[in-house]
């Protein structure tokens, strides 16, 4: 999920939003979804992607969240999730701490194929779906890698464009179940 | 033992030590129904009118009590009908289980007859909520719903059970509810040294209690306190009962109609130490301009609550209970002679006192009330002038006795809560002091009370309006006074009577000193008690939404001056 923005990032300078991701496990049950997005949106806090899915143990899933906040939102952020019943364990992806990817995928316009596929080269992108009209490219890598790829894609017309929103994990030797009891 | 699910329900009521629910049948909750009939000996079921009232009731048992309240209610409208009521004890963290029954597995999702996502529904106004789809989850179901609802910050929980979980079979063994310790110490000994060291260089510290004593049973606790660092008391509407009204350290309530001397402490203290209290915005006012000269210490279960609306020097969290045996065990006794003189400066300059004239006015009407119902009486209040009234001048003394919808403001709640404290307390004093526009909210519960003979006092502080509302059309919307005056002609001896309970209508002191004791008297059927009063009376002092808590309105005069 991608974009749910209830509290959009004005374009001013005095802003002192910055970037977090966050890494959340869950309960893997239904209504979990709705009670995080539900609690971000009612307490105006912001949401620029998020994705999910299970993690080596069934019962649990794990939520990247990426959101703008300053300071003092996003501990509140993380107080408010705290409080979930469903919520097992937060902690907060840094940059450079963390692998941070996203994957996208983009049709475009199949006029130029010998410069979309020098493009995709440099990127390291594949084609995954091919017509006379249209090539459909897959590209995985951190944010800013995606966002040059779709900007030097614009040129050939994008029909089509699909963002999974960031997901992570921790970089380093500590295991998940390790982390978590540091984390209790 | 193989058990029904709605057996099963019953049971595990009887686990958690209920002993009375409110509720209201329905087809998809029939099931639980047929075992209430059968464990009735051991369950008292008290049927409302409306599940409103279910939910508000079970919202005033658990206040008076500090047990968990529990409501009832069939799917579709009848769990709608609860929201309001989960809602309100959300608000006020108040521990209640609302059991709610939805159709059965096979018919979720397809928009069947009274179904409806209760569960979406009431996400954002519970602390939890579950979806039970099967007999065997109900008993771990509810042993956690009891303890979410009743550990840590209090709140409200929803179970809503499909119809054919209720109708299955499971394997039931009793088992003894585990013990809830609330009694915790979240931050560590360094953070105490702080808190401690700025307390003992304070010369003018002032103390902001709330609902959060109350909820931990911390009043001796606060007490303690105060005489250990000889500081003055000012409670939020919530908080009120969590430090006696009549202690000479008391300053009043504190917030949009709290005190003027609670307002000139909190613009001259240079230390705020605010005990289980959440900066509500009717509580600081202008944020910008509260407690600016102080230092701020807030102490709290919740530590969202940390830094929310107002930005603090330090913090301490836990259990209030907890937090104040550690600082009273750790702090050297404190004196501060010339503070505490200004503080009882003020009182005496600026009296709690009702400034628009008249002999039956809503001061002399709520403290003739308590006189004759006394300290040991549970004060319930609707939403509205009469509530802040009843605040200012009922003086309550001890935690527990005062029932208000304080984060919600939910108009209405007073009948119903007021059956709660009484079903919990047959043989104490409850009043319920309501308006003419709550009192048509809910009047229906009256026949509740009447038929479950429950001598609940009802009065309604009747001035023909809206009367908040109209006060702030009076003060802010150029008196244009937009669906605000009731006209209606309701005839309340009549109506009341008509459902079962004894009723006077008061215009002057002597009438309401008889109506009082005559109601005092009446132990098997509630009073309702009709004031007559002038349409224009304001409750003050008054700090104008946006303004500074610094300066309320204290008086305004019959040419509409304001005096600050």
């Amino acid at each position: 999920m991608s974009g749910i923005i209830t509290n959009p990032v004005p374009e001013n300078s005095q802003d002192k939003r910055e970037m977090h991701v966050l890494s959340i496990h869950v309960d893997n049950h239904a209504g979990v979804l709705s009670r995080i997005a539900g609690l971000f949106s009612r307490r105006m806090y912001n949401i620029d992607s998020l994705s999910v899915g299970v993690t080596e143990d069934p019962k649990i899933s794990r939520m990247t969240i990426v959101t703008h906040a300053d300071e003092n939102t996003f501990h509140q952020i993380q107080n408010q999730l705290a409080k979930l019943e469903d919520v097992k364990h937060i902690c907060e992806l840094h940059k450079d701490q963390a692998v941070l990817r996203e994957h996208v995928l983009i049709k475009v316009n199949n006029k130029d194929t010998t410069a979309i596929m020098q493009i995709c080269q440099i990127f390291r992108a594949n084609v995954v779906d091919v017509s006379k009209k249209l090539l459909t490219l897959e590209l995985t890598g951190g944010p800013s890698k995606i966002t040059a790829f779709i900007d030097l894609m614009e040129q050939f017309e994008i029909e089509g464009l699909v963002r999974t929103g960031l997901t992570g994990l921790k970089r380093g030797s500590t295991t998940e179940a390790e982390e978590a009891a540091l984390n209790e | 033992m193989i058990k029904n699910g709605a057996d099963i329900v019953l049971e595990c009521l009887l686990e958690q030590g209920v002993d009375t629910v409110f509720g209201y049948p329905g087809g998809a909750i029939l099931n639980v129904y047929d075992a209430f009939y059968k464990y009735s000996g051991k369950i008292r079921h008290i049927l409302t009118s409306h599940e409103q009232g279910a939910a508000h009731a079970a919202d005033g048992y658990a206040r008076s009590t500090g047990r968990v309240g529990v409501c009832v209610a069939t799917s579709g409208p009848g769990a709608t009908n609860l929201v309001t009521g989960i809602a309100t004890a959300y608000m006020d963290s108040v521990p209640i289980v609302a059991i709610t029954c939805n159709v059965a597995n096979n018919l979720l999702g397809k928009d069947s007859f009274q179904e409806v996502d209760i569960v979406g529904i009431t996400m954002p106004v519970t602390k939890h909520n579950f979806l039970i789809k099967s007999a065997e989850d109900i008993a771990p179901t509810f042993r956690r719903a009891f303890k979410i609802a009743a550990s840590g910050r209090p709140g409200p929980v929803l179970i809503d059970i499909t119809k054919d979980a209720t109708a299955g079979e499971a394997e039931y063994k009793k088992e003894i509810p585990e013990r809830i310790d609330n009694y915790k110490l979240e931050s560590d000994s360094a953070d105490f040294d702080e808190v401690i060291g700025m307390i003992e260089k304070s010369e003018r510290p002032f103390i902001l209690a709330g609902g959060g004593i109350i909820a931990a049973g911390a009043a001796k606790q606060l007490h303690k306190f105060q005489k250990t660092i000889d500081a003055p008391v000012a409670l939020a509407t919530m908080g009120l009962g969590a430090f006696p009204a009549s202690d000479p350290a008391f300053t009043g309530m504190i917030g949009m109609h709290g005190t003027k001397t609670s307002s000139l402490a909190i613009k001259h203290c240079d230390l705020l130490i605010n005990i289980g209290s959440r900066f509500s915005d009717r509580v600081i006012c202008n944020p910008k301009t509260f407690a600016r000269r102080a230092k701020i210490v807030h102490i709290d279960v919740d530590r969202a609550e940390i830094n929310k609306n107002i930005f603090t020097d330090a913090h301490l969290i836990g259990d209030a209970a907890a937090v104040l045996d550690e600082l009273n065990k750790r702090l050297h006794k404190q004196k501060h002679t010339e503070w505490m003189g200004k503080i009882s400066g003020w009182k005496e300059k600026y009296p709690m006192k009702y400034s628009g004239g008249g002999e039956f006015n809503p001061e002399t009407i709520i403290k003739e009330i308590k006189r004759q119902a006394g300290d040991d009486s549970y004060l319930v209040t609707d939403v509205g002038q009469h509530q802040m009234w009843a605040a200012q001048f009922y003086g309550i003394e001890k935690p527990r006795h005062f029932l208000s919808s304080g984060g919600l403001g939910t108009m209405g709640y007073g009948v119903g809560a007021a059956i709660g404290a009484q079903s919990a307390h047959p043989d104490s004093v409850v009043v319920n002091i309501s308006g003419d526009g709550c009192f048509h909210m809910n009047l229906q519960e009256l026949s509740t009370a009447a038929t479950q003979k429950l001598p609940i006092i009802d009065v309604i502080m009747n001035n023909n309006v809206l009367g908040m509302v109209r006060q702030w059309q009076r003060l802010f919307y150029g008196e244009r006074f937009s669906q605000t005056t009731l006209n209606k002609p309701t005839d309340y001896d009549m109506v009341s009577k008509g459902l079962g309970a004894n009723a006077f209508t008061v215009t002057n002191m002597d009438e309401l000193k008889h109506a009082v004791s005559e109601a005092l008297k009446t132990r098997n059927k509630p009073t309702v008690i009709n004031c007559v009063i002038n349409q224009d009376h304001n409750v003050l002092p008054m700090v104008p939404g946006g303004e500074s808590i610094e300066e309320p309105i204290l008086e305004i005069t019959t040419d509409g001056k304001e005096v600050r």
